[in-house]
């Protein structure tokens, strides 16, 4: 029974990420749509852990449930009148929209079924936050610098924007 | 254990969804959402390879310098949306067709 046990908790994500992603996409309610992303980004840090990256599934509860989200929520409270209070959204395009994305789903997943993947190593459990830490340190050094110059610059970008444009 | 295909297509599917989103959504932050959905996907199939195909952590570096992009795209993208809205007292990417603030 052990072993079934990630197949059962893979499939419940699976379905529990796809349908809450299909809610994000398609439902008429933005506050609605907004906390089913939540569910969504819990769903793929399930799979983080599933795949044995344990560092990551936290980054992404911490930056993107704790961030990006709050981030959005935020967008969705600022940009809508208060008194309006269904937030409702509209959508156009469907059916060439929903075409468009259905033939890039079969065609992504027949490349998938076809391509004989050389699944060499099966990378070995336990924690891998020191790993990272260490290639961080020592051959990404200069991309984890040149981001570190990205946030900075993304935050005095963003600042800027939003500012009231009277001092201008 | 779960095949390789198994993760890759899930995230297929999701990268899908995020399109379709992309496509219909008249909403900014709607069309935001989304493409934190395509991120998500993108972020996906990086881990999947970095166990099942190349057995090292560099995958997940590679994903970490994605999330971190995409906290900064996330910030800069409603800042320019909330000063959209101040222009136009609306989200609706129909609205905006102009250049000038």
């Amino acid at each position: 029974m052990e072993t079934l046990a990630p197949q059962i908790i893979f499939w419940v994500f699976a379905v529990l990420m796809l349908g809450s992603a299909v809610i994000v996409v398609h439902g008429k309610n933005l506050v609605r749509s907004a906390f089913a992303l939540l569910a969504t980004f819990f769903s793929v840090a399930v799979f983080y852990v599933l795949l044995g990256a344990d560092f990551l599934a936290g980054a992404q509860v911490l930056i993107y449930v704790g961030g990006i989200l709050t981030l959005i929520l935020f967008g969705v409270m600022l940009t809508n009148r208060i008194y309006n209070v269904n937030l409702q959204t509209a959508t156009f395009q469907v059916a060439p929209g929903a075409m468009v994305s259905l033939a890039v789903f079969v065609l992504l997943t027949t490349v998938i079924t076809r391509t004989p993947w050389s699944q060499a190593a099966i990378i070995e459990d336990g924690p891998t936050t020191a790993r990272i830490g260490r290639s961080l340190m020592t051959e990404y050094v200069l991309p984890f610098e040149v981001a570190s110059v990205l946030l900075l610059v993304a935050l005095l970008g963003a600042a800027m924007l939003v500012r009231r444009r009277t001092d201008l | 254990m779960i095949p390789l295909e198994h993760y890759l297509i899930v995230a297929a599917a999701l990268f899908s969804l995020g399109l379709y989103g992309m496509l219909t959504r008249k909403n900014a932050i709607n069309v935001l959402m989304s493409i934190e959905l395509i991120f998500n996907s993108a972020n996906l199939n990086l881990v999947a390879f970095s166990r099942f195909v190349t057995g090292d952590t560099e995958g997940q570096v590679f994903a970490l310098f994605v999330i971190v992009i995409a906290a900064c795209e996330a910030a800069v993208a409603l800042a320019i949306v909330m000063s959209l809205y101040r222009i136009l007292k609306d989200v609706s990417l129909d609205e905006a067709s102009v250049l000038k603030g």
